[in-house]
């Protein structure tokens, strides 16, 4: 996978670890509509209520896809790591979510 | 007759959405107290900053989620109980599974990668359910429950396990 070699948390200060160099914010949006074709089945599953799982996998899915494009765009600005990385999810229009990933890009190096 | 045939149907589902929810319920908290007992060994804090014990350790982000419902019979409840205001106890059973069930997907991940310990967890809530449009009734009443934090693992350790 193409995010492997960019290290994430969030945490903001990683004992062990120095901070060589600061490259500012970074971030990866991606907006899904939940009401395409899995609508029905998951209006049938909330009748006797319990996990959606069809949502569940829709939301990680495009939580993954934000954490790739954040992480892509740390290794474009030559990072190698993201910490204090924050999610923000946002209803902005009728039945579509914005899933939003941001963090610091920054280069560390290991001390201990 | 067509009144009397969309009532019948009212109460079948409810009926249904009864007994489905409570028995769902049942089953999942029991999975929940399982998964929990067994997941106990991995320690979770929503702490910022962890203790230089935990210098130089490899950390990863791992996180859980899930997507809950209440069920069309506790939703009728719930409605009917919201006239008088108070605890909305069906309500409270599905955040309370889902932030559980949360946290154990974390855990497991954090298993997964060979993790014993999670700092810096955070709980985030998500309302799904958005009048489209005015109507009451419309979208379907569930929530996002979402676990995030880092995962902390010691360096001798062998290389992550196939997940």
């Amino acid at each position: 996978m193409k995010t492997e070699n960019i290290l994430l948390s969030n945490i903001e200060y990683l004992q062990g670890y120095a901070i060589t160099k600061h490259l500012g914010l970074v971030q990866g949006s991606t907006v899904r509509a939940k009401h395409i074709g899995r609508d029905l089945m998951a209006g049938l599953k909330n009748i006797v209520g319990g996990e959606l799982a069809c949502y569940t996998e829709l939301l990680n899915e495009s939580r993954q896809e934000a954490i790739d494009r954040m992480s892509s765009q740390a290794r474009a600005v030559g990072a190698n790591a993201v910490i204090n990385v924050r999610f923000s999810t946002a209803n902005i229009a009728a039945g579509a979510a914005e899933i939003l990933a941001y963090g610091t890009a920054v280069v560390l190096e290991r001390k201990v | 007759m067509e009144d009397l045939i969309a009532v019948g149907v009212t109460v079948v589902l409810l009926v249904v959405a009864y007994f489905f929810g409570v028995i769902g319920e049942k089953k999942h908290y029991s999975s929940i107290r399982a998964r929990e007992a067994e997941l106990s060994g991995i320690l979770i804090f929503n702490e910022k900053m962890p203790p230089a014990l935990y210098a130089g350790h490899e950390f990863a982000l791992v996180s859980g989620s899930v997507v809950m419902s209440s069920d069309y019979f506790r939703q009728m409840i719930a409605a009917l109980k919201k006239l008088f205001g108070g605890r909305l106890t069906s309500f409270e059973s599905m955040m309370d599974r889902g932030r559980r069930e949360a946290i154990l997907r974390m855990k497991e991940e954090a298993v997964r990668i060979g993790a014993k310990v999670i700092f810096n967890v955070r709980l985030e809530t998500c309302m799904l359910t958005k009048n489209q449009g005015g109507g009451g009734q419309q979208g379907l009443a569930c929530a996002e429950l979402f676990a995030y934090g880092t995962a902390l693992r010691a360096r001798d350790l062998p290389q992550r396990k196939s997940a």
